[in-house]
């Protein structure tokens, strides 16, 4: 970033912002590429070949190209779906994996523009999938253009529920919302459990849901055994709502304001308490929406151990993405395709699938401790507003 | 700053190079395995390690290609069986009834490639008439898929014996992750076990935590907290019991370990034989129930290499070995005595387990 100390004086408001653009990027970007090489070290330390656990991670994740052109060459020479359905595969996969973090990350990035760590959007996230589930299988026969918004509306709705208890706490008794979300996260947890062996088991003894109906689905665009729905599309959809909600609303602005400092908001006229609750019933929201999202598009049902902890790394991700909506969409296109790939890896490489965790795990300590990497890589700290992620303890 | 951008260049090609060979690699001729673990993951010290060591024991005996896959969530059980499917396995073992309706569902769609579900078979509604391909499955049975159950109760009914034979303080106990099936049939065949000893000894010794006739008793409502496998345990030997079957996975461990610092209570361990699974606490561990899902698996992988494989449900009894009760610790020759007889008496029908 060698120009960014000769701003010339007509084209200098935009050059500075590209490199600040840059500056922005290099962290996460260099983040996730240590991660990558310490992964590496991991798996060559532990006896395997990185190379080949990489090629598999890659091949899983995207799909190979020539699996690509084989398939279209046969698609288009006999018709046969088959080996084109084979290629796209773990391309559109990844996606389906990406869906639900979409929205998990989005809400603990929401979360944090209000100075709020929502550590429970895990909670959130198994609410909304029972909600929703139960609006699809306890409505029969209604049209889908009613069913789907409605269980849609459901998830979300008890994810919201479940994250403004919080969010209230916080607002009228000044109780830590870190502190109550954990609290919140195992209510949920075992209310779930209750409710798959009581109330929402399907008959039989199994502790599952039933199966909900065929009209709260979320439509699939390729039949089976591709998965890739709607899902992905509303979560864009979404990503760019709460964009446009936090910096081009009055109200975006007020949150962002209360999270970069509450006492000149307050002392602005801005009402604290009620930002605080509105943040925690749209993250809650957020949250349901990705158990929602896993439910009526991919699972359609719900059973204990529904969640591979989409809650927990979306912590990671709105780090990640530094808790901007583009940022967290493409740090859950990452971790989507990482997850995804990781079953090629595991698979043809024969890697345990912990070692995604440990790179994520890894990703994560670099972005929270960013100084490492610019030791690293020796890249200068740039004098900058940072955002502020949550305030300590009584403030 | 340039050096920089030199090393993230180089790291994308050799990447990009690394993947383009990454996909070849296609297996010769051996019969391939695949097994896709449930949520416990592959060393579970239970339900999927036991199957994976049929598996691993076929690749030793019969040279077959085995490998797993663990699901760390409900949408991983379809997207690894697909795994297999697109690397054209010719077996695959799916563990746990979660991933039943997933099986059926790939069965159907690939009658070419063989599956044995261990613990689950189909038609599986209990009489409900649930709708097809879904809760349940199947209605019908699959021509390509064999569904590997246990008449767990067997083992059990030893077990209990072996429990009644064994106590000092006159009092047995069990408890159980959840109540439902899989877990109440080794708690059903415990209690079975303890009344016929009473009958052929006139003792009267007595069964906590579980009831045939209620259908209900103790349960932790999980089978990972191995505080509650203590607390329960603590409670146990407070009631008055010093021989206790926990049936909730890795929960009894924690049970084991009360046992072992307190010195008051003996474990009975299940699925598989704890002294060598978890060695550590031998010196606590009475017998073991086992369900013997490295036989069943091993077994349908020999049907596959000799093609002699088909669906249908594979039914583990003690006659098969399918079932079995580990050796008693301590136990006299007379005690060995009796429970071969009862095991014989078992076999041939003379004595009910359930």
């Amino acid at each position: 970033m060698s120009n960014t100390t000769a701003p010339a004086p007509d084209a200098g408001k935009k050059e500075k912002k590209r490199s600040a653009l840059a500056q922005e990027l290099l962290v996460p970007v260099l983040a996730v590429v240590t991660g990558l090489i310490v992964g590496a070290i991991v798996i060559a330390v532990s006896g395997e070949n990185p190379f080949v656990a990489y090629g598999a991670l890659f091949a899983g994740s995207f799909g190979t190209p020539a699996d690509f052109i084989e398939g279209f060459q046969i698609y288009f020479s006999t018709g046969e779906t088959r080996e084109l359905v084979k290629a796209i595969y773990p391309f559109t996969e990844s996606l389906v994996t990406a869906t639900p973090y979409i929205f998990a990350g989005l809400s603990v990035a929401l979360g944090f523009r209000c100075g709020l760590f929502n550590i429970g959007a895990e909670g959130q996230f198994f609410i909304g999938a029972l909600t929703s589930a139960f609006v699809g299988y306890s409505l029969k026969g209604l049209p889908m253009i009613v069913h789907l918004p409605l269980a849609i509306l459901g998830g979300a709705l008890g994810g919201a529920l479940w994250g403004t208890i919080p969010g209230y706490l916080k607002a009228r008794f000044g109780a830590h919302e870190v502190v109550n979300t954990i609290m919140m996260n195992w209510i949920a947890f075992k209310l779930s459990d209750w409710l798959l062996n009581g109330p929402m088991k399907a008959s039989g003894f199994r502790p599952v849901t039933p199966n909900i109906e065929p009209s709260a689905e979320l439509p699939r665009f390729f039949a089976d055994p591709l998965r890739f729905n709607l899902g992905f599309f509303i979560a864009l959809l979404v990503a760019y709502l709460v964009y446009w909600f936090l910096f081009k609303t009055t109200l975006g602005f007020e949150i962002r304001s209360v999270g970069a400092n509450p006492d000149a908001a307050k002392y602005a006229g801005m009402n604290i308490v009620r930002n605080f609750v509105l943040v925690m019933f749209l993250a809650g929201g957020l949250a349901g929406l990705a158990g929602a999202s896993q439910v009526l598009g991919v699972d359609h049902w719900v059973g204990q151990g529904f969640s591979a902890g989409y809650g927990f790394d979306a912590i990671a991700l709105a780090l990640l993405g530094k808790s901007h909506p583009l940022g967290v969409v493409l740090s859950a296109l990452l971790f989507g395709f990482l997850r995804s790939g990781a079953t090629d890896m595991q698979s043809m490489a024969r890697i345990p699938i912990d070692i995604i965790s440990i790179i994520q795990g890894m990703v994560i300590i670099f972005i929270a401790a960013p100084d490492i990497i610019r030791w690293l890589y020796r890249v200068r700290a740039v004098k900058k507003e940072e955002t502020v992620l949550t305030r300590g303890w009584g403030k | 700053m340039k050096k920089l951008y030199f090393v993230m260049a180089a790291l994308i090609v050799a990447s990009l190079i690394l993947s383009a060979c990454g996909g070849g690699a296609a297996g010769g001729d051996a019969v391939k395995v695949g097994q896709v673990t449930d949520l416990g993951g592959i060393d579970d010290k239970s339900f999927n390690a036991t199957a994976y060591a049929g598996v691993e024991k076929a690749v030793a005996e019969l040279g077959v290609e085995g490998k797993y896959l663990e699901s760390t969530q409900q949408a991983d059980y379809a997207k690894n069986i697909q795994q297999f499917l697109d690397e054209d396995t010719d077996l695959i073992v799916t563990v746990g009834f979660l991933l039943g309706v997933d099986t059926a569902t790939a069965a159907k769609a690939n009658p070419e490639t063989n599956f044995a579900i261990v613990d689950y078979a189909y038609p599986d509604c209990f009489g409900d008439p649930s709708e097809e391909g879904k809760t349940c499955g199947s209605t019908t049975e699959l021509s390509n898929v064999l569904g590997l159950t246990f008449q767990i109760d067997q083992a059990g009914f030893l077990a209990g014996y072996a429990a009644a034979a064994s106590t000092q303080t006159g009092k047995v106990a069990t408890f159980g992750g959840i109540n439902i099936p899989p877990v109440t049939a080794f708690m059903v065949g415990y209690e079975k076990g303890v009344q016929y000893y009473n009958e052929q000894k006139g003792a009267e010794v007595e069964v906590l935590g579980w009831s045939t006739e209620a259908n209900d008793g103790s349960f932790t409502g999980n089978f990972d907290s191995l505080d509650d496998g203590r607390s329960f345990a603590e409670s146990f030997v407070q009631e008055g019991a010093d021989v206790i079957m926990p049936v909730a996975g890795p929960v009894g461990l924690g049970s084991a370990a009360y046992c072992q610092e307190s010195g008051s209570c003996k474990i009975i361990g299940v699925d598989t034989d704890w002294t060598v699974s978890s060695a550590e606490y031998t010196d606590v561990i009475l017998t073991s129930v086992m369900k013997n899902m490295n036989v069943a698996v091993y077994d349908a992988i020999k049907a596959q290499v000799d093609g002699t494989f088909k669906g249908g449900v594979y039914s583990g009894t003690l006659a098969n070995g399918g079932v079995g009760l580990a050796d008693v610790a301590g136990a006299s020759d007379e005690l060995k005595a009796e429970l071969d007889a009862v095991k014989q008496g078992i076999i041939d029908g003379s004595i009910a387990t359930k």
